[in-house]
């Protein structure tokens, strides 16, 4: 166990709590960067595929662990930040540095807009609102066809930045350091918005809404802000998306992608940052792992290939029964026992973590 | 003519959404949870008498497995409230939302492991045929639709209004502390409500199976009931009624009078205008809350 003796009140919003913190993210991000040298293309394009989720878990976090404001929507988000960035590129001629952070900009100011009549609605019937927003974007992509290419879709061109030609296929190692780069830079801006007092009404918010608004804070701007940061967030992982899957029509963004997100979050562990990037690992890596395992059966038991549709989903889907079920604080929440348990060792008790017993009342009829 | 026509399709559809409606309103009613698997319980449970009645299967007389479905959804929900989410108790709201998105999954996936992915129809008695009604022409199936969800809502009402067991389920979602203290089983209240709610989910399916065919991702159907339960007012038995009826009817009216692409979202676009400008449907239940 480690006692961090604080001398001043800025230690407790120091960006690292203690060098050694300092250090092990430090060797984290170096192994990240050396990272094209020691793995083949194949797992590159993997670990791309795990930085965007996680930058789009990052963005749904922000509103769900850490404004607790559900949303099944994020999807829309997801294509408001793609179809932004690839028209902003083809029919305007921007470059990919002005396009990417104005397709952020454009789905943040969006989701701000649809958050001001949204704000009003509480738990369960946000989680509908946003899953209504979800379906309606799905259809209007279809109805918008001049702009969007509708069903027949479209092809997103390859980045152009400063003179680089980057492309996932040709040039993997260059897309996979943009996306580091992108993913660092959201993920600084996010461990400064929770320092700040901006990201401290986000808790409060969360927490209690009655408390947060007698500490004088606006609920529906706080609210509103959020959802803001939250859908410009997961517009840049859009634009990301478009780039990586390089064609993309009305069916890439649907509902069952929204639903993934926010249950990858919860996987990972709500309200923590690191849970987004656990949350990511799982769901980007879960259908390589499948296959994998497949054909390791498939080979050793002479079944040759077996195919089983849906058995993706439904895995997934037991996983987060049991994650729900066992450790409600997900895969961070259980490192965590795990860190606590031997930092302590051997004065671990096991209701170290439990939570008080809360009873439900109604919110109607009162 | 053609517009009877399209109030009556529209009516039995609405009918079928204001019965899974329903299942969604019984279980918020009573534990304040919101099963979002309710639709693909439908699924199930038409895929249960499916499984009973086809003769490629157990080949069983219609009207003998539809009351063994029945049975077996209600079974199913006892338990699976007892197994699985009596352990949630005191948990939020957001926490069983996501436990029954990811069993739906797991049922769909489970419905198209067993029958197959393919659309198959239930060989029901119900199906492709005509009553004439002083000259109106409609299909057996559409009518009885309409006089089976008619009853079970009236049932079901008159359940949470006037029984003893109705009114501790009630109390058991208002607060669920001081219900206990007033000597109401909670616990086996919820498990009973759960069971209700796998019991009418059979009822919608074997409806739904008998208007048409029936494939492992019917189950999304729910969405579009669950949007009926809200624009009717979530935790009203009656709105849930009225929303799915409401639903049911503008989506052939809209497919009918708008161009093809622009139909589809009507239902998703009232939704959203009832969200913003009544939250909380039209039977609101809901007052202001007090600290």
């Amino acid at each position: 166990m480690r006692i961090v003796f604080k001398t001043s009140y800025d230690r407790d919003i120091d960006l690292f709590k203690h060098g050694p913190q300092a250090f092990w993210y430090g060797l984290l991000v170096v192994i990240m960067v050396a990272l094209p040298w020691l793995l083949s293309e194949f797992f590159l394009g993997e670990i791309i595929n795990v930085l965007i989720w996680a930058l789009a878990g990052m963005g749904l976090m922000i509103l769900v662990g850490h404004t607790g404001q559900a949303s099944l929507g994020h999807a829309a988000f997801l294509a408001v930040g793609c179809y932004a960035n690839v028209l902003l590129q083809e029919r305007l001629g921007l470059p990919f540095i002005l396009s990417f952070p104005l397709a952020g900009l454009i789905s943040g100011v969006v989701g701000a807009l649809i958050a001001i009549p949204m704000t009003r609605l509480h738990g369960i019937y946000l989680a509908i609102g946003t899953l209504a927003i979800a379906i309606l974007t799905e259809d209007l992509i279809v109805i918008a066809e001049p702009l969007t290419g509708g069903i027949s879709g479209m092809f997103s061109p390859n980045i152009t930045l400063f003179g680089f030609e980057i492309e996932r296929y040709s040039t993997p190692e260059a897309f996979y350091w943009l996306t580091l780069a992108i993913v660092i830079g959201v993920l600084l801006l996010y461990r400064n918005l929770l320092r700040s007092p901006l990201g401290r009404a986000f808790a409060a918010v969360r927490d209690s809404e009655v408390s947060a608004q007698a500490m004088g804070i606006n609920i529906a701007l706080t609210k509103a802000t959020a959802f803001g940061m939250s859908t410009a967030v997961t517009g840049l992982a859009g634009a990301m998306m478009g780039h990586f899957a390089g064609f993309f029509n009305n069916e890439t963004f649907n509902i069952i992608i929204s639903i993934q997100l926010l249950l990858m979050i919860v996987v990972g562990g709500l309200g923590t940052i690191h849970g987004a990037f656990f949350g990511a690992i799982v769901v980007a890596l879960l259908p390589q792992a499948i296959a994998l395992s497949r054909d390791f059966l498939g080979s050793t038991l002479g079944l040759g290939s077996i195919a089983i549709p849906g058995l993706e989903s439904a895995l997934f889907g037991l996983i987060l029964i049991g994650f729900i079920l066992f450790e409600p604080m997900g895969i961070y929440g259980r490192w965590l026992k795990i860190r606590t348990y031997f930092e302590l060792f051997p004065f671990y008790r096991r209701d170290m973590f439990r939570r008080q017993k809360s009873y439900l009342k109604t919110e109607r009829m009162r | 003519m053609d517009v009877l026509q399209l109030i009556v399709s529209g009516l039995a559809n609405g009918c079928v959404y204001g019965l899974i409606a329903l299942g969604f309103v019984l279980i918020y009613k009573a534990t304040e949870a919101v099963n979002f698997a309710q639709g693909d319980f439908m699924m199930l449970g038409a895929f249960i008498t499916l499984g009973l009645t086809n003769a490629e299967y157990m080949g069983l007389p219609f009207w003998v497995s539809v009351p063994i479905a029945i049975l077996i959804m209600g079974v199913f929900g006892y338990l699976l409230d007892m197994l699985v989410l009596r352990r949630m108790f005191g948990q939020s709201q957001i926490a069983v939302v996501i436990l029954t998105i990811a069993l739906g999954f797991v049922l769909r996936f489970a419905a198209g492991a067993i029958w197959g992915h393919e659309p198959v129809s239930l060989q029901s008695p119900i199906a492709g045929k005509d009553v004439n009604l002083g000259g109106l022409v409609l299909g057996l199936d559409e009518v009885l639709v309409v006089i089976v969800t008619a009853v079970a809502t009236l049932l079901l009402y008159f359940y949470f209004n006037v029984t003893k067991l109705g009114v501790a389920m009630q109390a058991a979602s208002q607060n669920q502390l001081a219900a206990y203290y007033m000597g109401i089983p909670v616990k086996r209240v919820h498990s009973l409500i759960w069971a209700l709610a796998g019991a009418v989910a059979a009822i919608a399916g074997v409806l739904f199976a008998s208007k048409g065919s029936i494939d492992p991702s019917a189950g999304l159907l729910g969405i579009k009931a669950f949007a009926a339960a809200v624009i009717g007012g979530f935790g009203s038995l009656p709105g849930a009624l009225l929303g799915g009826l409401i639903v049911g009817l503008i989506e052939p009216f809209a497919s009918y009078y708008i161009a093809a692409g622009y139909s589809q979202i009507a239902p998703y676009l009232l939704l959203f205008l009832i969200l913003v400008f009544r939250p909380h449907g039209i039977l609101a239940q809901v007052h202001r809350k007090k600290v």
